[in-house]
C-alpha cells in the first residue's frame, strides 16, 4: 500500500485530468489507469459559461481523491492564494505545490517553493511539493513540514523520461522513508517502470496518457508498468555485472 | 462602478462580494474568490467590502495536471 499523510492507496499512479481530446476520453482514461488520486486545478469562470460545474460533477464521479495543483504560480504569495482557494473549492487540504521559477523548463522555483511549504503547513495543508532532485532543497521541504516530497523526471510535458538518474537515486537513498512521488516529464510506460524499479513510491503523469494516440490504452500501459516496476523492486533486481555469466551451466557439456 | 473581474472591467452595482458575484451573474455557481489578490473565504464574502478599481478573481475547477 502507498502511504501519503493519512491515507492508503492500492494504485501507485497518479493521473493528471488535463489535455485529453475530450472529457469522456478523460474519464475513461483515469478510469484505465485504476488511478485513485487525480490531480485538477483551478482557472477563471465566466458567469455564462460555468465550465467548472461539469467538470467537477465529472471528477466526483470517480470516486478518486482529488489533489489541487498550483500550477502556473510564480510567487510564494500566488501559490498560497491558489491554495486556499482550491481548499474551499475542492473541499480537500491536500495541495500539489507548484511555484515555477523558469518558462521554458517550468522548472519550480525552489526558493517560492520552500517559503510556501512553510506557510502552507502551518495553515494545516497537506502539501505535496513539485521539486526538483536536489537533496538540499528537499531537506528544507521536509524541514517545513512537507511528508511527501515529488521530484521531478524532466520538464513538464517533456514526455523526456528520467533525465538525472543518478540525482534520482540518490534522492531515493538520502531519503528511504520518505513517500518520493516521480511527477513530470514521463513520456514512455518504460519510464514509469524505470523509476518504480528504483524505488520510487509513485509516479504522477498526464501528458504521456492525454496525448497518446489511444489515451485508454495508454493508461492501461502506464497502470501496467508501475505495478510491474514495483514488483520488480520488491522482488529485488540483480546488479548488473561487466562480463558476460553463462546461464546455461556449464558442468556437463559435451565435448564435441 | 468598476471592477477588475478576472482581468476584465466590468460594471457592477455592489459593495460587497456577495453583492458583487450576484450583480455580475455568479450567485449560484460554484467558485472561490480572491480580492486584489488575497483568498476571500465564501463565510465573509458578505461583510468584505469591494471598492471602485478593484480587481476580483472568481474561479471554479478546471483540468489539471
Amino acid at each position: 500500500m502507498l502511504r501519503l499523510y493519512d491515507a492508503s492507496f492500492s494504485s501507485r499512479l497518479l493521473l493528471g485530468t488535463s489535455l485529453y481530446p475530450s472529457p469522456a476520453v478523460m474519464a475513461d482514461a483515469v478510469r484505465a489507469s485504476e488511478a485513485e488520486i487525480v490531480t485538477v486545478s483551478l482557472r477563471r469562470e465566466s458567469a455564462r459559461g460555468r465550465e467548472g460545474d461539469a467538470f467537477w460533477r465529472l471528477v466526483r464521479d470517480f470516486g478518486a481523491r482529488v489533489l489541487p495543483n498550483t500550477a502556473g504560480c510564480h510567487s510564494a504569495r500566488e501559490a498560497i492564494t491558489t491554495a486556499e482557494m482550491a481548499r474551499e473549492l475542492f473541499d480537500t487540504d491536500w495541495l500539489k505545490l507548484e511555484v515555477i521559477g523558469e518558462a521554458d523548463t517550468l522548472q519550480p522555483d525552489v526558493f517560492g517553493l520552500v517559503e510556501a511549504a512553510l506557510e502552507l503547513n502551518a495553515r494545516g495543508f497537506k502539501v505535496l511539493p513539485y521539486t526538483t532532485e536536489d537533496l538540499v532543497v528537499a531537506e528544507r521541504l521536509l524541514e517545513a513540514g512537507c511528508k511527501v516530497l515529488m521530484p521531478w523526471g524532466a520538464p513538464i510535458g517533456s514526455g523526456q523520461g528520467l533525465n538525472n538518474r543518478f540525482g534520482l537515486a540518490a534522492m531515493r537513498a538520502h531519503f528511504p522513508e520518505v513517500p518520493l512521488i516521480l511527477d513530470a516529464g514521463i513520456g514512455a510506460p518504460s519510464h514509469a517502470a524505470s523509476a518504480m524499479e528504483m524505488g520510487y513510491d509513485a509516479v504522477l503523469l498526464n501528458t504521456a496518457v492525454a496525448k497518446a494516440g489511444d489515451p485508454v490504452a495508454m493508461a492501461r500501459a502506464f497502470k501496467q508498468a508501475v505495478d510491474a516496476g514495483r514488483t520488480a523492486y520488491i522482488a529485488g533486481i540483480m546488479p548488473p555485472r561487466d562480463m558476460a555469466a553463462p546461464s546455461t551451466p556449464v558442468f556437463g557439456k559435451a565435448a564435441l | 462602478m468598476i471592477l477588475v473581474v478576472n482581468g476584465e472591467p466590468q460594471e457592477a452595482e455592489a459593495d460587497t462580494m456577495a453583492a458583487a458575484l450576484e450583480a455580475l451573474g455568479y450567485e449560484d455557481a460554484s467558485v472561490a474568490t480572491a480580492l486584489n489578490g488575497d483568498f476571500v473565504p465564501k463565510r465573509k464574502r458578505a461583510e468584505t467590502a469591494v471598492k471602485e478599481g478593484d480587481r476580483l478573481e472568481i474561479l471554479a475547477p478546471r483540468q489539471g495536471g
